[in-house]
């Protein structure tokens, strides 16, 4: 009569120690594990908000989302002050040579920091808004700079890049553009 | 020491490329509302949102620009008449859950609200079979 209970005990006094060996695994695989502090839009698959910013330098117009329809193009997030946006700088101007129209939104610049930067690093911009109070970066879930969006030819947007644009990320770029024409 | 000069002076020459704006902050990153009621509802709003660049920070917290871009968005639109709630699923829309501290009334919140009750109810049947052997076991004697 005594016998079972007495197993169940035995077995029970391990609980503790298993639970607290769980909990001690996950504390530790949280702290291993790197961090992820990205975030991500959750405005993909949406039109883009209306806006209408005037121009960041004297030789681009500036961006109105009334202007971004008619076929795919990109959105590039980015900033003079902002070190990875020179990084992406040759990717831009590969992708602006395969014919792809890119749309600058830029973020709290000053014309003079701007013109310094697309002088040192090139220009492949067709236009560039000036966003000095980040409402467009806001309005699109964008969190940082340099992001890219592309955008498809309905003015919707369909995949968020974020961070500077590698060598080895163009492929994916130009095939969301492809995949945006349908 | 020549290099050592040579290198403060380097270390000082590299302070402007440190990734950080030359704009003048937003007009109501800074600033309050003159309403103290409309303050007080942009107050309660800006303190439960996240800042996207200091992940640990609500914007009333942080000094990051985008946050203070955020706090002037917060303050013009309640200035507008716009309600808190409005602004923040706006947000959310956006951001995601994520960029809100308040907790949002989902499903996937609902096992946290229910746990309290589970492990009160679990307490309660240990108890009662506790008391009961405790009574049997008197009787018994």
């Amino acid at each position: 009569m005594s016998e079972p209970g007495k197993k169940r005990s035995s077995l029970a006094i391990w609980l503790p120690l298993a639970l607290f060996g769980a909990f001690f695994a996950l504390v530790i695989w949280g702290l291993v594990r790197p961090a992820d502090r990205e975030v991500a839009s959750a405005f993909i698959g949406k039109p883009l908000p209306q806006f209408d910013l005037p121009a960041a330098t004297a030789d681009r117009p500036g961006l109105a989302t009334a202007q971004m329809t008619g076929k795919p193009r990109l959105l590039n997030v980015f900033a003079s002050w902002c070190v990875p946006c020179a990084v992406e700088a040759p990717q831009l101007a590969a992708l602006r040579d395969q014919g792809i129209e890119i749309d600058g939104v830029a973020i709290r610049d000053r014309t003079e920091d701007l013109n310094r930067f697309l002088d040192s690093y090139g220009n492949p911009f067709a236009r560039i808004g000036k966003d000095d109070l980040s409402e467009v970066q806001l309005a699109i879930g964008s969190s940082g700079v340099p992001e890219t969006f592309v955008i498809d030819a309905k003015g919707v947007i369909r995949y968020q890049h974020i961070g500077e644009i590698r060598p080895e990320d163009v492929p994916l770029i130009v095939a969301k553009l492809k995949e945006a024409q349908s | 020491m020549k290099r050592l000069v040579l290198i403060v002076l380097a270390l000082f020459a590299a302070m402007p490329l440190a990734a950080q704006d030359q704009l003048p902050p937003a007009p109501y990153a800074y600033r309050q509302l003159d309403d103290p009621a409309l303050e007080a509802k942009a107050q309660g709003l800006m303190e439960t949102l996240r800042c996207l660049k200091c992940q640990s920070q609500s914007i009333a917290d942080s000094d990051a620009p985008m946050a203070g871009d955020m706090r002037h968005q917060v303050r013009t639109r309640i200035a507008a008449g716009e309600q808190p709630e409005a602004i923040r699923a706006w947000l959310i829309e956006r951001y995601g859950d994520y960029v809100s501290y308040a907790p949002q009334n989902k499903p996937i919140m609902w096992p946290l609200f229910a746990a309290p009750l589970v492990i009160l109810l679990l307490a309660a049947l240990l108890l009662r079979g506790r008391f009961r052997k405790g009574s049997k076991s008197e009787a018994s004697e």
